[in-house]
């Protein structure tokens, strides 16, 4: 049987988040009534001109310097034209000839370790309206208030071998397009829209095998069943001697099958041309620092440092870094509270809990950083034990208030006094000679109860540390 | 004389000073228009209702002591330039019924001035054609002959000023659109530097080569409307921030001591041998004048008319993409799915040249064909451009007639499309360069035809069109020849 090695290319559609569109003064928000956020330049309306949204460029630059693409200097819009309702001017301006960036990388991480993938190029294009299907009635209606949103569009190489690597790749995109705060990575709203290119060739072979385009996927696992399924087919088809078909197919996730598109699938000739009314965009050196000086720390550098400046686990600081607000956050507490380890224990356990259950993220976390660093704090001084910290941090959470004034509300402060937790151990002691002398039997597992009995007694205010020794020496025989 | 006959300068004058109101001098023009229209056709529309508002408005702004510098000047605008609430059609079904929601730039700023507008003007369908019989509302004709075409494709606009319905008029220029329309009707036409007038809110033939420019009865009326139209608009990226100079200052200003180039590739046969003579009798008038007349050449100039149908529908194909029928215009009925609303809608509401150059476009962008077409006239244009950067080494400007013939009769070159092309042969180069042209009358052919001549001048330059025009204009003063209508 002969064995096939996959060929994808990705293809990413993000959507930037400038407050206005593209080539005019329009909203970009996402959900107003149909055809509120629209002007006579994104209705393609006769005599009308765009004109060039400097954020965007400046938002698409961004992305380029985080892949380490080289920008062109001159770029410019080109037209591509082919008639849909949802496309007023029936042309989309984008990018052709002289994209916006080229040859640019990623370097992402797999199960077999980290691996470069490269990628083509970044342009900047305008993204088309909407068609709303009426089952009902013999009418399509248009909603244009998508049209003329700024998009960029991410192609790599075909440097993509396995589904799994698919996915790594576009999580990494994801991730850094959320970290820039140029995109919001909503899948569900199609922010981030992607579409796949797959081959197969004899492993060792160089030439590609016929391809097919995968669109419709519009979550990551969707992605990754829909190339797994499709290479499956692929793999089926060639070792039956039969012949790939060049066609898109679309993913149809409730059947877990890729299907041929129909009907619109037609040779289409976009008969690109530069874009006449768009004078060439000119990025120079003094824009571009600029603009790198704005670039956050992006992900997996933030990782490697935090992982070498904390000495945290790689899994923590993958769970750390995977928002900037989340990674922000963990940093502010662990540099007030000075213990980084517990600090990452507190934000990936009981607080991250608590957003998750509210669908929250950190950017609105109600606890701030700071407190939580005091918090620590006062744990690692033996004020309030671990245990207290945990209710606490709920009622931090809850009310918004700062612990010092929970833990003096409510008398959580521990005890560490020596005699009087000699007291209040005596006094168990002698209310169960049955499990002393278990214990001093040598039944050591009895300690546990007489911890309990312990915290219970002293509403879980017993410093642990001085409960254990005190324990210890009084039931030792 | 009749108020209709006067130039917007003198006009104004009389406004100014009381001596006449906006709504007399409107009322002298429907009164002409009621008399005349019917012979000459000019208009798509009449703009009676708001013209008159604003004439009210001019009167009340002249009493208060505000007065622009078209403060109640009736001025007709070519229907191609989009009007707020009005109806643009661009001679086409395919707008018959199109209300644009928003003024042209060019609309806006003759508004801002004072000027009253009289109507819309007829033109080809799209600007595509050099004759204005293209035009789904029927044929202009050309006031100094009936059975005349008067030009095109702003020939509606050019008409209308040679026949005395408005001060002055709008057009649009991609090949020749206006300057061809001036010469054949005995009118003052020019065709601004790409990027100095907005083309905002102008319907586009051929978005690279489209510029907006006036029609006026003289030279002075000419630098006039220019200081009202021209400026950076920034809603046009390829407008361009260069300061305007004030153009009335190049008026009355001797020439002495210019270069004229006179381009060897412009007077070879195929000249009218009466335009050719009026043409040249300019030259030495303004030779006699103390200017100097070197001969220059412009090598490329023979590719001028196929790199211009090349690129013109190629840039149309896409730009006219949008009359689909989905949001606004002429839809067909009862389609049975979208590609047939596309087809039946297209093919009914555009007429036969524009569907021709839609099918020419549509063929040079195509895959496998670009490279030969389209791209290989991109890099031929750029040699026409370097040909004129040369030749204004040379020379101060530019002299050619405007066209190769006086205007010919209506019909006479509908169904030969490379003749029609042809006549404008003079005038395509300007608009592949990006340079200004003025078409300034010369004299006449022995019919009675007005001829024009053509000077051109580097980019943002306008000012010695003004200059050479209005010298020209001294030597030869205007003759009091007027069409008899």
């Amino acid at each position: 049987m002969m064995e096939y090695e996959p060929v994808i290319g990705l293809e990413v559609h993000a959507q930037l988040l400038t407050s206005s569109k593209i080539f005019c003064a329009c909203s970009t928000a996402f959900g107003a009534p149909p055809n509120t956020n629209t002007c006579p330049v994104c209705l393609g309306m006769p005599g009308v001109l765009p004109v060039l949204n400097r954020k965007v460029v400046e938002f698409a630059v961004k992305m380029a310097l985080a892949t380490n693409c080289r920008i062109n200097t001159y770029n410019r819009f080109a037209r591509k034209n082919y008639f849909y309702p949802d496309l007023p001017k029936g042309y989309q301006i984008s990018q052709y000839a002289l994209p916006l960036a080229e040859d640019g990388h990623l370097i992402v991480e797999t199960a077999a370790g980290k691996k470069r993938i490269g990628i083509t190029r970044i342009h900047m294009e305008e993204d088309a309206g909407k068609l709303i299907h009426d089952e009902h009635n013999p009418y399509s209606y248009v909603d244009l208030n998508r049209t003329g949103v700024p998009l960029i569009e991410i192609v790599s190489e075909p440097d993509i071998h396995s589904a799994e690597e698919a996915a790594a790749y576009l999580r990494a995109l994801h991730e850094i397009l959320v970290y820039l705060g140029i995109c919001d990575g909503n899948m569900e709203e199609g922010s981030f829209r992607c579409d796949a290119n797959v081959s197969l060739r004899p492993k060792g072979q160089e030439a590609f095998g016929t391809r097919t385009e995968l669109k419709n996927m519009n979550s990551f696992r969707n992605v990754q069943r829909a190339l797994e399924y499709e290479i499956k087919r692929q793999e089926y088809i060639l070792e039956g001697g039969g012949e790939i078909v060049q066609e898109t197919r679309l993913w149809d996730d409730s059947q877990g099958v890729t299907n041929p598109m129909r009907g619109k699938e037609e040779a289409h000739d976009y008969r690109y041309f530069p874009d006449p009314d768009l004078v060439t965009v000119h990025i120079d050196e003094t824009w571009i620092e600029e603009i790198r000086k704005t670039l956050p720390e992006l992900p997996m550098a933030r990782r490697e440092r935090l992982q070498k400046e904390y000495g945290l686990p790689a899994y923590d600081a993958g769970v750390l870094t995977s928002s900037r607000a989340l990674a922000d956050y963990y940093e502010e507490a662990a540099r007030l509270c000075g213990a980084p380890k517990i600090a990452a224990n507190w934000v990936m356990g009981d607080l991250l809990k608590l957003l998750n259950e509210e669908g929250k993220t950190f950017d609105a976390c109600p606890v701030g950083a700071a407190s939580l660093a005091r918090m620590i704090r006062l744990i690692e001084d033996g004020t309030i034990s671990g245990k207290i910290a945990k209710e606490l941090l709920q009622e931090m959470y809850a009310a918004g208030k700062e612990p010092e004034e929970i833990i003096a509300e409510r008398g959580l402060v521990q005890i560490t006094d020596e005699g009087a937790l000699k007291a209040v151990i005596e006094e168990i002691l002698a209310a169960n000679p049955a499990q002393v002398a278990q214990y001093r039997a040598g039944k050591e597992k009895v300690f546990g109860f007489f911890v309990g009995q312990a915290m219970k007694a002293t509403g879980g205010k017993a410093n642990p540390r001085l409960l254990n020794d005190l324990l210890k020496r009084m039931l030792a025989p | 004389m009749e108020l209709y006959e006067l130039t917007v300068h003198e006009l104004h004058e009389k406004l100014v000073s009381g001596e006449t109101t906006a709504r007399e001098v409107l009322d002298a023009y429907y009164r002409r228009i009621e008399a005349v229209e019917d012979r000459v056709h000019a208009y798509i529309s009449l703009m009676k209702e708001t013209a008159y508002a604003q004439a009210e408005e001019a009167d009340r702004s002249i009493r208060e002591g505000r007065i622009g510098p078209l403060t109640g000047v009736p001025i007709a605008l070519k229907d191609i330039c989009c009007t707020r609430g009005f109806p643009t059609t661009c001679a086409s079904r395919i707008l018959e019924n199109f209300r644009p929601p928003y003024d042209a730039t060019v609309v806006a700023r003759l508004r801002a001035a004072g000027a009253v507008f009289t109507g819309k003007t007829n033109m080809d369908e799209f600007a595509m054609g050099s004759s204005t019989e293209t035009s789904y509302f029927g044929v202009t004709r050309n006031p100094w002959d009936l059975e005349r075409i008067p030009g095109g494709s702003s020939g509606g606009s050019a008409a209308a000023v040679a026949a005395d319905e408005c001060a002055a008029a709008i057009g649009s220029d991609t090949g020749g659109s206006i300057r061809q329309p001036a010469a054949l009707c005995g009118v003052v036409g020019m065709k601004p530097t790409y990027g100095r007038v907005s083309r905002f809110g102008l319907v586009a033939f051929a978005s690279s080569l489209d510029q907006i420019g006036p029609f006026t009865k003289d030279v002075r009326d000419c630098a006039i409307l220019m200081n009202v139209i021209a400026g950076h608009d920034p809603r046009e990226s390829t407008s361009v921030p260069v300061e305007i100079p004030d153009y009335r200052a190049f008026l009355d200003r001797s020439v002495e001591g210019w270069k004229i180039g006179i381009p060897r590739e412009y007077f070879m046969e195929g000249i009218d041998p009466e335009v050719r003579a009026a043409v040249e009798g300019a030259a030495r008038a303004l030779e006699g004048s103390g200017a100097k007349l070197i001969e220059v050449s412009l090598p490329h100039t023979k590719y001028c008319v196929a790199v211009y149908y090349i690129i013109a529908p190629a840039e149309a194909s896409s730009n006219l993409a949008r009359y689909d029928g989905v949001r606004y215009g002429f839809r067909a009925e009862d389609p049975r799915d979208l590609l047939e609303m596309y087809k039946k809608t297209r093919s009914a509401g555009f007429g036969a040249e524009v569907k021709r150059r839609i099918i020419i476009g549509t063929y040079v962008l195509s895959s496998g064909y670009y490279e030969a077409y389209y791209k290989k006239a991109s890099q031929v244009r750029a040699l026409i451009r370097e040909d004129f950067d040369r030749v204004f080494a040379l020379c101060d400007v530019i002299l050619t007639p405007t066209t190769p013939t006086a205007a010919f009769r209506l019909g006479e070159k509908l169904d030969d499309p490379i003749q029609m092309y042809l006549s404008d042969i003079f005038t395509i180069s300007a608009n592949l360069a990006g340079i200004p042209g003025i078409s300034v009358p010369c004299g006449f052919t022995g019919e009675g035809l007005p001829v024009g001549v053509q000077f051109l001048a580097p980019h943002f330059e306008e000012g010695r069109l003004i200059q050479i025009g209005s010298a020209l204009s001294t030597l030869m003063p205007r003759e009091v020849r007027r069409p008899r209508l």
